[in-house]
């Protein structure tokens, strides 16, 4: 029988550290996500704006970009973990990208990121990298609801499918730093 | 023939007010330890204490709608509070059911919790930790 092979915490991160691409301003995947798409502006009037679900989106995931700054230059991250956090956050700026440019397509001004300083970060309460590690593994398990809870109000499918394809990504982040925090990876069938 | 229907509804509307206490509108009853975790997914845009994408949950209960000084509601839901919504547990049951049912135009563009159980439990959690003494 063959073995099976599960790779250390520090293998894991540092294949995550390795496959980054280089963070250009949208990457393949996500210019195909919308392309095609000169209609999006067309969508219905009525309801729930699908400009206004991306730049509630966009402020989530400008507010995720902080907080792995904010891990990244607490001092608290070891190497391999410092690695994944800073390529988890180059993720979350390609989000932020995907979003931006989605909400200039549909002629919508993308919101702002606020000041660092301006989050309020429970950072007093982050003492340890574990700390760190289920502050952002919380944050992304939240991010994971948010989408879920924004791809049924979408008019225009293919920003749908765009959440989904995020949504996947920010599923993964968190089953990785559940896994780093020694925790089931994936503890459930379902997300909610 | 026709009074007696009208006196039959009216006796039957009064049934129906004397059991509303008792299933809290219509929900069962709450959790708050499993509402802690249903609250995990707000956790993109709130918490209790501090304004995130979306204003701090600290003192909700009895609250005007749209209400935290300086945060950048849409104009729908300070409308709304202008307009008398103040949430409580009725309030926030049908909110966070459909928000953006609930408040056409609100920013908070989030599908909702449709179930009744994690909607009680959450509610449940919510008016523990909301109280403003905690802080
Ligand atoms: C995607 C981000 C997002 C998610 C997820 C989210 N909210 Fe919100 N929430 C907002 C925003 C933004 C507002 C402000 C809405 C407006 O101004 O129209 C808001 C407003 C509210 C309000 C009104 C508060 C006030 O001061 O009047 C309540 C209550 C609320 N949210 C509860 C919740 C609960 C409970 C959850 C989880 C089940 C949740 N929200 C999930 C973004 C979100």
């Amino acid at each position: 029988m063959p073995e099976l092979f599960i790779p250390s915490f520090r293998t894991l991160a540092r294949r995550v550290f390795l496959a980054r691409t280089g963070q250009a301003a949208l990457s393949a995947t996500a210019v195909a996500l919308l392309a095609g798409n000169e209609a999006l502006a067309a969508q219905s009037k009525s309801g729930t704006k699908d400009v206004t679900i991306l730049n509630t989106a966009l402020g989530a995931e400008q507010e995720a970009i902080a907080a792995y700054q904010v891990g990244a230059e607490s001092g608290l991250l070891q190497k391999p973990v410092l690695d994944l956090a800073v390529a988890f956050q180059g993720h979350h700026k390609a989000h932020a990208d995907l979003l931006a440019s989605a909400i200039k397509k549909l002629g919508g001004t993308p919101s702002a990121p606020k000041q660092p300083a301006d989050y309020h970060f429970p950072t007093s309460k982050l003492k340890s990298q574990a700390d760190v590690l289920r502050f952002a593994a919380d944050l992304e398990k939240g991010a994971v609801s948010a989408y879920l809870g924004a791809i049924p109000l979408f008019h225009n499918r293919d920003l749908a499918k765009a959440a989904g394809s995020i949504l996947g990504d920010e599923a993964m982040h968190w089953a990785v730093l559940r896994q780093a925090l020694g925790e089931t990876p994936v503890p459930e069938a379902f997300v909610a | 023939m026709k009074r007696g229907n009208v006196i039959s509804a009216a006796g039957l509307l009064a049934v129906l007010l004397a059991a509303v206490p008792l299933a809290a509108f219509g929900l069962p009853p709450g959790d708050p330890a499993r509402g802690e975790k249903v609250y995990g997914r707000c956790f993109a845009c709130h918490a209790i204490d501090r304004d995130r994408t979306g204003p701090r949950h600290a003192g909700l209960f009895g609250r005007r709608a749209g209400s935290i000084p300086g945060f950048p509601y849409s104009p729908a839901m300070k409308k709304a509070g202008a307009n008398g919504l103040v949430w409580n547990e009725e309030t926030l049951d049908k909110f966070l059911q459909n928000p953006t049912k609930f408040i056409p135009g609100t920013r908070m563009t989030y599908a909702g919790v449709k179930n009744d159980q994690d909607r009680a439990d959450l509610l449940a959690y919510l008016k523990e930790a909301t109280k403003e003494a905690k802080q």
